[in-house]
């Protein structure tokens, strides 16, 4: 991608992730970042657009049910169709499901439990934009969520799977996709995934939260680095 | 006309349920242990305004449609009653 990608980072109501995902992309990719309000009609010119993690709407009838039907979500969904860039993480990742933008649905963790701790992630498209020239490694990155067990019908599971549109498993330190490494009961270890096109991404952790050498993993921006 | 509805929204049968799984265990915890099954859902009460009870009945198809439930991983039903 060129160094002329200017990348615009939604706020809800609720998010809570939005300024991590600004000094990750501005301060320590040095990417032209700017900040777009959920109530606007304008993208600003953006060429990348991010919706944040959070409780947006605090998480009222669904995680991202409401927020999906803010104002601007019709300029990111005109965008996308397009072809414009759009990622959502945690949060986000919830709103594209509602929108309709991504396939499938996050459900409650099996356990019940909101979980917040790193977990290790295996790339797995090698057509996505995200994460075809990753290496073929584990890479540390925290999860932070109630709502991160990917789910959809088997036919769009087939879909995915056949369409190189699963962005990473859920895997073991050593890179091993296994029951244990699954944190929330996704299915098939699910812990991202991109459209048909290639163009629309989601990720329940976040890259974001592990992209400064103050906090002593990178491996997130090393994934952040692949979109610009 | 005013029409007052009561919107049932459960998670799809071939969905997990763990709010329902983990209330299941609590009850067979408490004795209950003739209890099979427990699935968990929501309940939204709604009043509106229309013409008659055929345009109350389109206009929430769609709202459920469109917010109120998930067709991905719910289904929906509800009862329609003169206000």
């Amino acid at each position: 991608m060129s160094d002329s990608m200017k990348f615009g980072v939604i706020t809800f109501p609720g998010s809570n992730c939005d300024q991590d995902l600004i000094y990750a992309l501005g301060h320590n990719l040095g990417k032209e970042v700017v900040k777009l309000w959920h109530k606007d009609h304008d993208l600003q010119g953006c060429d990348f657009i991010f919706l944040p993690g959070g409780f947006s709407y605090g998480d009222y009838l669904r995680s991202g049910a409401i927020a999906r039907f803010s104002p601007i979500m019709d300029e990111v969904a005109a965008h996308a169709k397009k072809g414009g860039y759009v990622m959502g993480i945690c949060n986000g990742f919830q709103m594209l499901t509602e929108a309709g933008l991504l396939p499938g649905a996050l459900l409650h963790n099996t356990s019940m439990n909101f979980i917040c701790k790193n977990v290790y992630l295996k790339p797995v498209s090698k057509s996505a934009l995200l994460t075809k020239d990753l290496e073929d490694r584990a890479y540390k990155v925290p999860i932070a969520h109630g709502e991160g067990n990917y789910y959809c019908l088997p036919d769009e599971l087939k879909a995915l799977e056949d369409n190189d549109q699963v962005l990473f498993h859920y895997c073991d330190e050593n890179g091993n996709v296994t029951e244990a490494a699954n944190p929330n009961g996704a299915m098939h270890n699910i812990a991202g995934v991109t459209n048909a096109t290639k163009n629309v991404f989601g990720m329940m952790p976040h890259p974001e939260r592990a992209a400064d050498a103050l906090l002593g993993n990178l491996d997130g921006k090393a994934i952040l680095e692949m979109i610009g | 006309m005013k029409f007052k509805a009561i919107i049932h929204i459960m998670p799809r049968p071939e969905i997990l349920d763990p709010q329902g799984k983990a209330t299941l265990h609590g009850l067979h915890n408490l004795g209950f242990s003739q209890v099979e099954q427990v699935r968990i859902g929501k309940q939204v009460e709604i009043t509106v305004e229309a013409d008659d009870a055929e345009s109350a009945r389109a206009s929430l198809e769609e709202a459920c449609r469109k917010l109120l439930a998930n067709p991905v991983i719910e289904q929906f039903r509800f009862e329609l009653t003169e206000a």
